[in-house]
């Protein structure tokens, strides 16, 4: 799904108005809500989600993608949108610690891969792309051309291994208990 | 030789986690009724109490109505994120300052009120803004819900470290320039996205001489350009803005707590990964134009032309343009406005009302201009009353709301019209952001006093 417009703020992936439940859930609704549907509620048929050519886990968004708010509901909204990956050039931090902690996977690409990926999809907007965690690699499947995506070895076995942080630290509560005992001076 | 910055955090860092993330312990953490439930919710699924329910402090502020807050809340769905976070305190003990009580208020603004917010802290809330209380000389920042469990968990997060940027603006800022210049001067300088991947240290003496009201500004709108925090070396001024709030240290241990706090600052020779230097002299009131903080220009700028941007970049700048009704090239001052919003986590501090109260006294507000004036907390509330700043303002044609978040997110019934242009003392410009279809104007208090007697936007 391609998004080719930059500084993807989290106001425009969830609007602060779609904030207000207490569970997480139906926050794919309403993701990109001001995009993709009019002020009258129907869908714009210019919003990219709302063209039948386009479909597919992987959103492709340009650089900066993610600025603004902390709020986790823009991850879900992704997540729960039917997304596994977002890929851009550039990602805000909050967003993609978010992401990360939602099984939702952040890949940083170079400027030149990411217009590559516009450039395949706008030719052919059923063109597949293959993104191996373990490898670390995104592949363009048309042209054949790869990307090493960096990430966080620890973060990466978290998400291979359905591992997570809060477990983690529960588990060092002796430890944590210890450092209170003896905090350091800063 | 190290920078503030690493000093604080690395005092925190209870286990490296090798090739991973530090586990980071959290002095301070805030909760309010938007990020949180989830999180409770979380713990409850785990079968977990909170660990430190003393080091965490809440209040509802996203979604409060800012007119007759004895009354209870109309949006139903509002009121049930309120009471839920009222019913997850009580259960776990969490100190809740709830709606219409003396410590209500934005949660950016209560905690260094309350003096909660101290020197050399750590300090988180599912908030961007969180970076605020960096004006303190605290590590300070923003997190997202599952962080907020890990510190309602075990009073620690896993993050990996930032790397370091120092931001120095020297010399004397020119009058009617304000801290909110300061800091949109520094995002149009350095981008939205300038400072992604590091906290960044703020000095100079531009910044050494701002009030703590202005440095809290400055550090605010830090996340503004992509930085993790923000953050400024405490000083005399710093400890005597501490001093004697309800929280804050006393007695002998304020003297020891201060003796600490004098060794917070970077080393001389201490490393950053990055540092810009600005002139404070070059700084005018600025005002934004786009639709992202990094858009500003000074008022006497012309809006800036598409000319030399390709592809992508060319492509955001014309829409975001097309969003605000603007042309290339053409003059900001003297556009028209429609909403004039004083308040946030940015600007809704005594000061702000202060600096506002003192433009328009004697003058009257224009005709065509709806104004929304929102004290930050009930204590800024009171202030503005016992120093007679609220006859000032009435009799200029103000009238002063209640505080809350009000029109800086429309999450709450104060929500700035499609299509409608509103100067405000805000931090995000988004499509959006102010209600569907809004068109915002980022400015400080003292812009957007000159703007809200002229009408349009105008220099004070």
């Amino acid at each position: 799904m391609p998004l080719p417009i930059e500084n993807v703020d989290t106001d425009q992936i969830i609007p602060a108005r779609f904030l207000k439940a207490v569970e997480r859930k139906g926050f794919g609704d309403n993701l990109f809500r001001d995009w993709r549907y009019t002020s009258g509620n129907t869908p714009n048929p210019d919003f990219v989600m709302n063209k039948p050519e386009y479909s597919g886990t992987i959103l492709v968004g340009g650089k900066n993608f993610g600025s603004g708010s902390s709020r986790e509901h823009a991850a879900w909204a992704i997540y729960d949108g039917g997304f596994k990956v977002v890929v851009s050039s550039f990602f805000a931090d909050i967003f993609k610690g978010n992401a990360l902690n939602n099984g939702l996977l952040p890949v940083q690409v170079s400027p030149e891969f990411l217009e590559e990926i516009f450039s395949t999809i706008e030719k052919d907007p059923k063109s597949t792309f293959t993104v191996d965690l373990e490898n670390q690699t995104i592949t363009n499947d048309v042209t054949g051309n790869g990307f090493e995506f960096e990430i966080n070895q620890y973060k990466k076995e978290c998400l291979l291994n359905g591992y997570d942080d809060i477990d983690y630290l529960v588990a060092m509560k002796e430890e944590i208990e210890e450092f209170e005992i003896h905090p350091s001076t800063p | 030789m190290k920078t503030l910055f690493d000093k604080i955090w690395d005092a925190h860092v209870v286990k490296h986690v090798e090739d991973g993330p530090d586990v980071l312990y959290i002095d301070r953490h805030f909760i309010h009724e938007v990020t949180s439930p989830v999180a409770f919710l979380g713990l409850k699924k785990r079968g977990l109490k909170v660990f430190r329910p003393h080091q965490t402090t809440a209040t509802p502020d996203h979604n409060v109505p800012t007119t007759n807050q004895h009354l209870s809340i109309v949006d139903e769905l509002s009121r049930n994120q309120v009471d839920m976070l009222e019913r997850n305190c009580v259960e776990h003990g969490i100190t809740l300052h709830k709606l219409g009580t003396q410590g209500h208020g934005v949660v950016h603004i209560i905690g260094p009120e309350q003096g909660l917010t101290q020197p050399g802290m750590t300090i988180v809330c599912g908030d961007s803004h969180t970076s605020t209380h960096g004006a303190f000389g605290a590590v300070a920042f923003g997190i997202g819900t599952s962080e907020v469990e890990m510190v309602l968990a075990s009073q620690c997060i896993m993050q990996p470290k930032p790397k370091k940027m120092r931001i120095t603006i020297n010399g004397e800022l020119r009058p009617n320039v304000t801290a909110k210049d300061v800091v949109l001067y520094v995002i149009a300088k350095i981008s939205t996205s300038g400072g992604t991947g590091h906290f960044i240290e703020f000095a100079g003496s531009a910044i050494e001489n701002l009030s703590m009201e202005g440095r809290m500004t400055v550090c605010n709108m830090s996340i503004e350009c992509g930085a993790r925090g923000g953050m400024i070396a405490p000083n005399e001024k710093t400890f005597e803005y501490v001093k004697g709030r309800e929280f804050a240290p006393k007695g002998a241990d304020w003297d020891k707590a201060v003796a600490n706090w004098k060794n917070l600052k970077s080393d001389k020779g201490a490393v950053f990964d990055k540092e810009y230097t600005f002139d404070a002299a070059d700084i005018e009131p600025m005002i934004t134009y786009g639709t992202n903080p990094g858009m500003g220009i000074k008022i006497s700028e012309k809006i800036p032309t598409s000319e030399g941007l390709k592809g992508n970049d060319k492509v955001t700048f014309q829409k975001s343009l097309q969003y605000m009704g603007f042309s290339e090239g053409e003059e900001i001052a003297g556009k028209p406005v429609d909403y004039v919003f004083l308040g946030s986590c940015t600007n809704g501090r005594i000061e702000d009302f202060r600096t506002f109260a003192s433009y328009v006294k004697g003058k009257k507000k224009a005709d065509n201009i709806i104004a929304w004036l929102v004290p930050g907390s009930v204590a800024v509330e009171k202030q503005i009353q016992e120093e007679g700043l609220s006859e000032i303002l009435e009799e200029a044609g103000f009238e002063i709301r209640q505080p809350g978040c009000s029109a800086c997110l429309a999450m709450n019934p104060d929500k700035i019209p499609a299509g409608k242009y509103a100067v405000s003392t805000t931090n995000r410009n988004f499509e959006g952001r102010q209600g569907p279809g809004a068109r915002t104007l980022l400015a400080s208090p003292l812009v957007a006093a000159a703007c809200a007697v002229t009408g349009k936007v105008s220099l004070p």
